[in-house]
């Protein structure tokens, strides 16, 4: 195999966070698992999050992402292998629990209650509050003033915090959930494929703040189903699959051809240019299939091609 | 893209046409105000009894005994839930007020204090099944509406031996506790009744909650989207069950007022009044499927319901007729509010 494997071992005892110099990880999971009744939904999954670097957490629908993100952010939780938090293991009963050491998660679909305004989304679950015991109020043009602060700092013209966050594009709302989690001191950034709904240009303005994100110092979990998108950005790259860890590279080890192909399957793709050719299918799809197969094995991962 | 230069001092050029009128027609109880406007010019220009004084205070009176119910109503659809057993837990709170304090010849006030712990409780148990269970609150109130209306009946046949519970004016702390929840303050020399005034302070109360604290916030992601609301820490469970327990709080209120008004309850009342509460609760622009609405909406929602039925009496029309306007009033504020929320929403 061209690409070489990141030595999980290795990886767990020696790497050093980069910003403190010690020897622990801002977050692993070693050999983590979870099953839903008899259903195996995520075996044996290894991966590190530092300060200041992408972890990418690429697979195909069903690979068992999300479960693994749910994980994380204490949604749920698992039932093999250790987590651990600043070299402390953890178990997460609750997200609140994986927002107080600061793990902050962006889903795709649920980051933000529609029809709430943007400063009231902004500040959901960690309102500003002055005054004394029951008299205790929201201080709520600061809210706003943070808000609309904090947006511009990452970047982001708003027309008005008082909208209805329902009626900002799935980019801008992506970026104000972002912008959120930064705010609120997140050490740990989950972002639920934040690109999957977005257009091109919609797509590197997240990536953007992603890179921004990174640069303040942020560990990011960058989940996806698109090696173009996570190539640019990521430092490590975790390929699952059938809830199973197919690979698990560091950037310098590996190209965005590799990736891809890792990603595509390339074993798969031969699989389906057979069956295609067997069913007697239209000669030009399967040409297609095969100058893809290829492709793919000219690009890397030869071993799994030949078997 | 950083180096977007935002002009947070000036008023962004696009904001700059939502002027104030438009700011107005985004909120949520403004189908309710113009309906209400419309109603009390319609009435006023039918019958002159309606405007007098002696009327409007009449007309409050009636609008509280829904109204201080829609608070609590109100708030709970916009967390997203709704109640069918406020009618009849108002009744089982008088009940349990007026059998116990007569059953164990307390002091009035010791029922009245229990009464508001089973209010409370009520509202407890309907919140914490529906947490549990995760079923709509449809089937879950609707069990306790139907268990709690058993109840009424059975329990007062069976301690007080009839259909109503027994009279209790001549107790301790009858006279104070009817000054309190049944007594009328005179105003310009107009008797004006308490309820209207506990009504007043609770919309204040909870419009306060729901605008400027935290828990307000709370209620309203919730009802907008309680999974969204979850997992950036908000304590779904505790604000859902709260605000059911709000609800039990105002049926103690109206309990209260209903039972020292008179002396006694008939155990069989409070049957339909749910939905009265709810109906205010909508007319006053509040999203039956949560998320949005205001507590100041349900009490114009109120207050709409005692003007309609008040207002037929004067105008000396037969009140057979006062369910049809309801209905048509239900139809044409919810059409309102739709149209209203609609053209808010695209005119930005």
């Amino acid at each position: 195999m061209n690409a070489k494997q990141i030595d999980q071992q290795q990886l767990l005892k020696d790497e050093k966070d980069p910003l403190t110099h010690t020897p622990v990880h801002l977050l692993s999971l070693a050999n983590v698992g979870k099953h839903y009744g008899n259903i195996v939904a995520l075996t044996d999954v290894t991966l590190a999050v530092d300060n200041g670097r992408v972890t990418c957490v690429l697979g195909d629908n069903g690979a068992g992402k999300s479960t693994l993100i749910k994980i994380i952010a204490g949604l749920h939780q698992h039932d093999e292998g250790v987590l651990h938090v600043m070299g402390e293991e953890r178990k997460f009963g609750s997200p609140r629990d994986a927002l107080d050491v600061g793990i902050a998660t962006v889903y795709q679909d649920l980051a933000v209650v529609p029809l709430m305004p943007i400063w009231r989304n902004f500040f959901l679950g960690s309102e500003l509050t002055s005054g004394f015991g029951p008299f205790k109020s929201m201080d709520v043009q600061k809210m706003k003033d943070i808000t609309k602060k904090e947006l511009a700092d990452m970047g982001i013209d708003l027309r008005d915090v008082e909208q209805p966050i329902g009626q900002l594009s799935g980019g801008e709302r992506q970026c104000v959930a972002i912008a959120r989690a930064v705010y609120f001191g997140a050490k740990v950034l989950i972002l639920d494929e934040p690109t999957a709904a977005l257009g091109v240009k919609q797509s590197g303005v997240v990536l953007r703040y992603i890179l921004q994100a990174r640069d303040r110092g942020l560990g990011v979990i960058f989940i996806t189903h698109n090696p173009h998108h996570a190539f640019p950005v990521g430092d490590r790259f975790l390929l699952l699959k059938r809830g199973k860890s197919i690979g698990y590279y560091d950037k310098k080890d590996i190209t965005l051809d590799e990736l891809t192909a890792q990603m595509a399957g390339g074993a798969e793709l031969a699989e389906l240019a057979h069956e295609l050719e067997q069913l007697g299918g239209h000669g030009d799809i399967v040409k297609e299939v095969q100058a893809e197969v290829a492709e793919t094995a000219s690009a890397g991962a030869p071993t799994q091609l030949r078997s | 893209m950083t180096q977007v230069a935002v002009k947070l001092k000036a008023p962004d050029e696009r904001v700059a046409k939502r002027n104030p009128f438009q700011k107005l027609l985004a909120r949520p109880e403004v189908g309710a105000l113009v309906g209400a406007i419309v109603l009390f010019v319609f009435f006023a220009s039918v019958s002159q009894t309606f405007i007098q004084p002696a009327s409007l205070a009449t007309i409050l009176y009636g609008s509280s005994t829904i109204g201080i119910m829609a608070v609590g109503v109100s708030l709970l659809m916009i967390g997203g839930e709704f109640d069918l057993s406020t009618g009849v837990a108002v009744i089982s709170s008088a009940l349990t007020a007026s059998m116990f304090s007569w059953y164990f010849s307390t002091n009035v006030w010791v029922g009245v204090l229990l009464a508001l712990a089973v209010s409370l409780t009520i509202g407890f148990i309907n919140g914490w099944i529906l947490m549990k269970t995760k079923l709509p609150s449809f089937i879950v109130t609707l069990a306790t509406f139907l268990m709690l209306t058993g109840l009424n009946l059975g329990l007062t046949r069976m301690i007080g031996g009839g259909v109503s519970s027994p009279s209790i004016s001549t107790m301790d702390g009858y006279q104070a506790a009817r000054a309190i929840f049944a007594s009328s303050v005179n105003i310009a020399g107009v008797g004006v009744n308490n309820t209207v005034f506990i009504w007043i302070a609770l919309v204040a109360v909870a419009s306060w909650v729901l605008l400027r604290t935290k828990v307000g916030n709370w209620i309203f992601a919730v009802g907008g989207d309680a999974n969204a609301a979850r997992a950036v820490g908000v304590p779904v469970k505790a604000t859902k069950i709260g605000l059911f327990m709000a609800v039990g709080f105002c049926g103690w209120i109206l309990g209260m007022h209903n039972l020292f008004a008179f002396d006694a309850v008939q155990s069989g009342e409070g049957v339909g009044n749910e939905f009265l509460y709810i109906i205010a609760a909508v007319i006053g622009g509040c999203l039956l499927t949560g998320g949005y609405g205001s507590a100041v909406g349900g009490a114009i929602g109120a207050f709409i319901f005692g003007m309609a039925n008040k207002g037929i009496v004067y105008a000396q029309w037969n009140p057979d007729w006062f369910k049809f306007f309801l209905g048509l009033m239900l139809l044409l504020a919810t059409i309102v509010n739709l149209i209203v929320k609609r053209r808010a929403d695209s005119s930005k």
